[in-house]
């Protein structure tokens, strides 16, 4: 086969799939702004997306601040810099691994149930029976699960962000001998605004990824229960990709600040 | 038939690639009439109905509705044209998420704008209407058979009392004795609302009971239509392999 064609082909699929995400993101975008919104529907969302992700959020910032306390405890004890322990935790957790680790098991649980049951709703005709009740699908679908991920997932990273230092203080308290005092009075010392407030953009940003692909890949699902397999496995690596990739963005935006 | 048809389908296209599904279909369906559309599997039974409703956008042909062309319609104007729609699917498509009564009661709360009560109160009646008691309302889509979500499906299609409904194979996966009363049931209901039907199905006893007119869709076309008292001396040799379910004929299965 000529290579040519196969990386034209790919190129077109590609560009092709890009332009329907942009047109389907769109299209979701106005229906969030544009009455009528459900709002029912909407704290329907928070609750499943918020509220029964706290089990499996706050268990991984748990042991990701406890780990946390642990590595660096051991790499600045090499440089006699234990006493930096809570500070770079406390950075670390606000910035970078309570939004993302929050991100990414939102991601894998959020976003694979959304497009579970978008792609069964498709592929079942409920989506086409929605239409024939005069329900736009995008307005009591979509935009529901777009606000409350957009809405939900920076109190949850707050939440995240809580456990996870707590986690570390555990450690550093009765594992490495610190002082409870001093230690959090290092954890809260150097802390800065925005190093909280990056972390929660971040979290904005990545449940709006996580809902719309979760959205899009369930809403354009088809071909029975393979399909829906196929939509579900699409909506999580897409959406855990898009968050490492747009945390390097937004990293960089508030760095170079 | 009176001077405008309640549906005017004229030169139909639509094709999914390289496959052709409506190769420039003709169809009139009267005010008041039930119209029953019969052929095999993938001629484009439901293709036909997703174009009218505005689900598929068809390449090229008019669709009219009282008149009104409703191709490419988009926002207010086709919710519009929508009100005067109600449709049972093939497998009820009730919504998981709701309960029984919330189904039936969809159109009226999303749709029109009615307050719940008034809602729960019309849907309760209609569920009543195709034989379901109270005990069913609040049950889920998941906790029911096979005809009781076709009935369910049913009273959903009618709890706006739409001017035009759509059944989509309402007898399929029942056993002849559920899909019989299925049968009637439309019959009823429809009689009632005095509304305007297309029913797509490959049960010909169904077509037999619901049919004013019967319609054979064969290669993207209407190849016959006629009264459903004549379907057994249609002349057509399309029809009279389908009605009597003959492997040999001019219509050719892809196996």
């Amino acid at each position: 086969m000529n290579p040519l064609a196969i990386i034209g082909r790919a190129s077109l699929g590609f560009l092709t799939t890009f332009g329907q995400l942009c047109i389907f993101c769109g299209a979701a975008l106005s229906h969030c702004v544009a009455p009528p919104f459900y709002l029912r529907l909407v704290g329907r969302q928070i609750v499943a997306i918020g509220y029964y992700s706290l089990p499996v959020v706050g268990l991984t910032a748990l042991f990701t601040g406890a780990v946390l306390a642990l590595q660096i405890f051991i790499g600045s004890s090499r440089f006699n810099a234990e006493s930096a322990v809570a500070t770079i935790v406390v950075i670390g957790i606000t910035r970078e691994l309570g939004p993302v680790l929050a991100g990414l098991m939102v991601g894998g649980r959020v976003g694979a149930a959304m497009a579970a049951e978008l792609g069964t709703m498709r592929v079942t005709e409920q989506i086409d029976a929605l239409v024939t009740l005069q329900t736009n699908p995008f307005k009591y679908l979509v935009a529901p699960r777009l606000i409350a991920a957009t809405l939900t997932m920076p109190l949850l990273v707050l939440v995240a962000d809580v456990i996870g230092v707590f986690g570390a203080y555990m450690i550093g308290v009765h594992r490495l001998n610190f002082n409870a005092a001093s230690y959090l009075a290092n954890t809260f010392e150097f802390l800065e605004t925005q190093d909280v407030v990056s972390g929660l953009v971040k979290a904005a940003v990545f449940g709006f990824i996580i809902a719309l692909m979760g959205c899009y890949h369930g809403f354009n699902s088809s071909g029975g229960a393979q399909g829906v397999g196929r939509a579900t496995t699409n909506a999580v690596v897409s959406s855990l990709i898009l968050i490492l990739v747009a945390n390097y963005f937004i990293t960089e935006s508030f760095f170079s600040r | 038939m009176s001077a405008t048809p309640k549906i005017s389908i004229r030169d139909l296209h639509k094709r999914f690639g390289p496959k052709v599904v409506l190769n420039g279909l003709d169809l009139d369906v009267a005010p008041g009439e039930s119209v029953v559309i019969i052929g095999g599997s993938g001629t484009g039974k439901s293709v036909l109905l997703k174009c009218v409703l505005g689900l598929l956008r068809p390449e090229r042909g008019s669709i009219e509705i009282d008149g009104q062309s409703v191709v490419g319609l988009r926002g207010a104007a086709r919710d519009q044209v929508l009100k005067k729609f109600g449709m049972l699917f093939q497998a009820a498509a009730l919504f998981d998420s709701l309960s029984v009564w919330e189904n039936v009661a969809f159109g009226l709360i999303a749709g029109e704008g009615m307050a719940r009560e008034e809602a729960h109160t019309i849907a309760i009646e209609k569920l009543r209407r195709v034989g379901l008691g109270l005990e069913v309302a609040a049950l889920e889509p998941a906790e029911l058979s096979g005809g009781m979500k076709k009935r369910v499906g049913l009273a959903r299609a009618i709890a706006t009392e739409p001017e035009i409904i759509f059944f989509d194979e309402p007898t399929t996966g029942l056993d002849p004795i559920m899909g019989d009363i299925i049968n009637h049931l439309i019959v009823e209901c429809v009689r009632d609302l005095g509304a305007t039907t297309i029913t797509i199905t490959h049960d010909m006893a169904s077509a037999r009971t619901i049919a004013d007119r019967v319609a054979m869709l064969h290669q993207g076309r209407i190849v016959w239509s006629g009264p459903v008292a004549e379907i057994d001396r249609s002349g057509n040799d399309h029809v009279d392999q389908f009605i009597h379910g003959r492997a040999e004929g001019p219509i050719r299965m892809e196996v």
